[in-house]
């Protein structure tokens, strides 16, 4: 019975010894160097433009407008709640999503000019695992481009030309997929409208 | 399956090879109470004053018994510990967003889950934690759940590198030293990684936006609140640690939890850092290093064989959305984020479940039928591939003790392992370490089945509905804690099964082990005779394999033709919908 009421003691100091440690030194310390060296990064990479907080470089957001680019379905509450991230978790055999695809697809060929039966980029009509997805594929932008283009009467080439510039490749050549931030690659649209006039 | 995704498979292996040798040499040091480390100068004093104020003497050595005792204890302390920070979370500070406090079941499934390193999420981190509760609550079992596993594995190999001894080691001296030789430091240079990348590690309250189409005046459009907080410390040990709870609902698919390609990258690469480095170490410690990447060469290889399949099963696609117009080359990319793609996506669900760790970048619920049949079979292998930090090699072991014996019982011949005898002592503990999660998993799937509480948490019906419920069971008891997410678990019956789940999948598991471990290490070291069964190279390593196999298939195929396996013949073979 004393050896169970010393191990005891002994599991309760060491208990709250360590929690300092990990739980009180530690996220200090990792937060110091953090706010120090990364702030921008350790504060969220937000975007701020004429004063205002527009989001997060990371983030995604919604656009609708067929002026800007539209980012990839969102499962994360109404759509890109940065509050509620998450996917939809439907299955492959699911009615909702086989039925929720369908609208989609329709939609996107409507919305792009595409014929009726054109393959439409996976990325462009499935909810992401986040809801907060902030890229969609070269290939779904490049079939925005003349929406895009035609919606602010641009040049079809000068979209691209933008959306190649804002391309992100594989991390050094390798890792990961080629990617458009979606919110970048539309402010910068938006810069170029302002330049232009 | 593109050239790409081959070479950055190849990249993972090979840089996970090439830190298996000085991470297992590491963990020698680490693991001897007298041992000397780089870290000396920095963390001597702080280990000496937590002996000092703890009353422990680090050379004391305990036996089984007092090594399961101070387990047990220690884990239950933990465990009130955060039950009571997150009935309390109202009352405490750090909570910008005024969360409640947790109701009793949640309390309690979440405790048990972070005290058992499941992570298990009943809860979504960005609506239900305080900072508080993220950083203290849940960020203390990060740590010591991950010492404790590893801790026991040392105690295993102890067992049978020892002969003719009573004692294991001082299980508080491994614990500290554990923490701040190897998983402190180690966590403190990958948070600052992460933060790099764009991980966020702040107290600030949650930030409002003014989306650009808000700000051009389109209507409907809301502002963005923007979840902030203590990020990098929580995630960077949450990989280290195999514990895999995210800070955010979405886990590592969050953009702040897991911002980039190289961000992800080395997170998978930190959930198999310490439990590939535990097989050079039993190589190490029983003086037998072909032993050790024999294990390394097994697990390796059905690690490869897992990722292939779900690779393969992803980039395939799903038929049904293919007629549909969606193009067929891209894959399945609902639940899966662009800047991991398919590839990384299948990679990041092999690692996660291989290990116990849990984390994910992308849904499991929404894989194809054999892409999610990947990560549940993982699971219910044991996690024994490379397995969480300690009870992916315990694991490991149980098996090898199994696999000798099976061997033993071919030749007729009495089995050993490693000169130690394997008796019917050690075969009863090891099977009883098998059956302790067999019975939770199908007891509690099979319970759900038929229950209407069961039945009201699936998000999908049909067979992926079943395979919600097998997933979740599954995931607890093996300490996973990664989900078919769309299980609607924060349910009192949920919450409270799924609780014990995690505990009989932890505790009545690892506490058999112990016995085991005393037992061997009184035994004497037969030397080697001609006639003994090697444990290196190919004989071996196929037993093995097909051990490890045949015990998992057997026990679960009835309960996975059941889900994934029907659900992949409905995709691909007829147009039924659920």
């Amino acid at each position: 019975m004393n050896n169970l009421a010393r191990e005891l003691k002994t599991a309760i100091i060491a208990t709250l010894v360590l929690a300092v440690v990990v739980c009180g030194v530690y996220p200090l310390a990792v937060l110091a160097v953090a706010q120090g060296f990364f702030p921008r990064q350790a504060n969220g990479s937000l975007v701020i433009g004429g004063g205002t907080i527009i989001g997060s470089s990371l983030l995604g957001q919604p656009f609708t407008e067929s002026r800007y680019f539209h980012p990839r379905p969102s499962a994360a509450g109404a759509g890109y709640d940065a509050t509620a991230s998450g996917g939809s978790n439907l299955g492959p055999t699911s009615r909702k999503l086989v039925e929720t695809v369908q609208a989609r697809v329709a939609q996107y060929r409507t919305e792009n000019g595409l014929a009726a039966d054109a393959t439409v980029p996976a990325d462009a009509v499935t909810a992401s695992a986040s809801g907060l997805d902030p890229d969609i594929s070269v290939k779904n932008a490049l079939i925005q481009a003349a929406r895009v283009a035609k919606a602010r009467g641009w040049e079809k080439s000068a979209v691209e030309k933008l959306l190649r510039q804002h391309t992100q490749g594989r991390t050094l050549g390798l890792l990961g997929e080629p990617r458009i931030n979606v919110l970048q690659l539309n402010l910068a649209l938006d810069a170029g409208a302002k330049d232009a006039h | 399956m593109d050239i790409f995704g081959w070479i950055q498979l190849a990249l993972f292996l090979g840089l996970l090879l090439a830190l298996t040798k000085p991470m297992g040499l590491y963990l020698v040091r680490v693991l001897d109470a007298q041992g000397a480390t780089f870290l000396d100068p920095a963390m001597k004093p702080a280990e000496r004053f937590i002996y000092r104020v703890c009353g422990v003497d680090p050379v004391h050595e305990q036996d089984w018994r007092q090594y399961a005792l101070s387990i047990a204890l220690f884990s239950l302390v933990g465990m009130l510990f955060t039950y009571a920070i997150l009935r309390l979370q109202s009352f405490l500070p750090l909570n910008p967003r005024q969360f409640g406090s947790l109701n009793p079941d949640l309390s309690f499934n979440t405790a048990a889950s972070f005290t058992t390193n499941t992570n298990w999420q009943s809860y979504a981190g960005e609506t239900t934690m305080s900072y508080f509760s993220q950083m203290v609550a849940l960020t203390l079992h990060n740590f010591t759940s991950a010492a404790v596993g590893i801790a026991v594995a040392a105690v295993l190999v102890r067992g049978v590198a020892r002969q003719g001894m009573q004692t294991l080691g001082n299980f508080w001296a491994d614990i500290v030293r554990l923490t701040l030789y190897l998983l402190l430091p180690l966590s403190l240079v990958f948070a600052l990684f992460l933060v790099s990348q764009g991980m966020l590690q702040n107290f600030q309250n949650y930030i409002t936006a003014t989306p650009v189409e808000m700000k051009a005046g389109v209507d409907g459009v809301a502002p963005q609140i923007i979840a902030q907080g203590p990020m990098a410390s929580q995630v960077a040990i949450k990989m280290i640690g195999t514990n895999g709870g995210g800070f955010t609902n979405a886990n590592a698919a969050h953009p702040y939890e897991n911002p980039t390609p190289l961000s992800n990258f080395l997170q998978m690469l930190s959930i198999f850092l310490i439990p590939s480095g535990l097989t050079y170490y039993l190589g190490r410690m029983v003086g037998n290093q072909r032993h050790g990447w024999t294990v390394w060469a097994v697990m390796a290889l059905v690690f490869l064989a897992g990722v292939t399949l779900c690779w393969w099963a992803e980039s395939a696609g799903n038929p049904r959305l293919a007629a549909l117009g969606v193009d067929a080359a891209d894959g399945n990319m609902e639940g899966k984020e662009l800047r991991f793609g398919i590839f990384n996506s299948a990679l990041f669900a092999t690692v996660t479940t291989d290990a116990s760790c849990g984390a994910v970048n992308a849904m499991h619920d929404s894989f194809t039928p054999l892409g999610g049949l990947v990560p549940l079979v993982n699971i219910e292998l044991g996690e024994i591939i490379f397995g969480g930090v300690g009870s992916g090699l315990y694991g490991m072991m149980v098996f090898i003790i199994l696999t000798v014996f099976l061997a033993g019982l071919m030749v007729g011949r009495t089995p050993e392992y490693l000169g130690k005898k394997v008796e019917s002592g050690e075969v009863k503990l090891a099977v009883l370490f098998v059956m302790a999660a067999v019975l939770s998993v199908l007891g509690f799937t099979g319970w759900a089945c038929v229950s209407a509480w069961g039945q009201a948490g699936l998000a999908n019906a049909g067979p992926h509905g079943f395979s919600e419920m097998l997933y979740a069971y599954s995931s607890c008891a093996g300490n996973n804690g990664s989900a078919f997410a769309g299980l609607s678990a924060n349910t009192p019956w949920y919450n409270t099964t799924l609780g014990f789940a995690t505990l009989v999948g932890r505790f009545l598991m690892l506490l058999p082990l112990l016995p085991l471990a005393g037992s061997l290490a009184r035994k004497k070291i037969v030397p080697a005779s001609g006639g003994s069964f090697p444990v290196h190279g190919v004989t071996f390593a196929v037993l093995l394999v097909a051990t490890v196999l045949i015990v998992g298939a057997l026990t679960f195929f009835p309960a996975l033709a059941l889900g994934p396996i029907v659900e992949h013949f409905i995709m691909t073979g007829s147009s039924a919908l659920y």
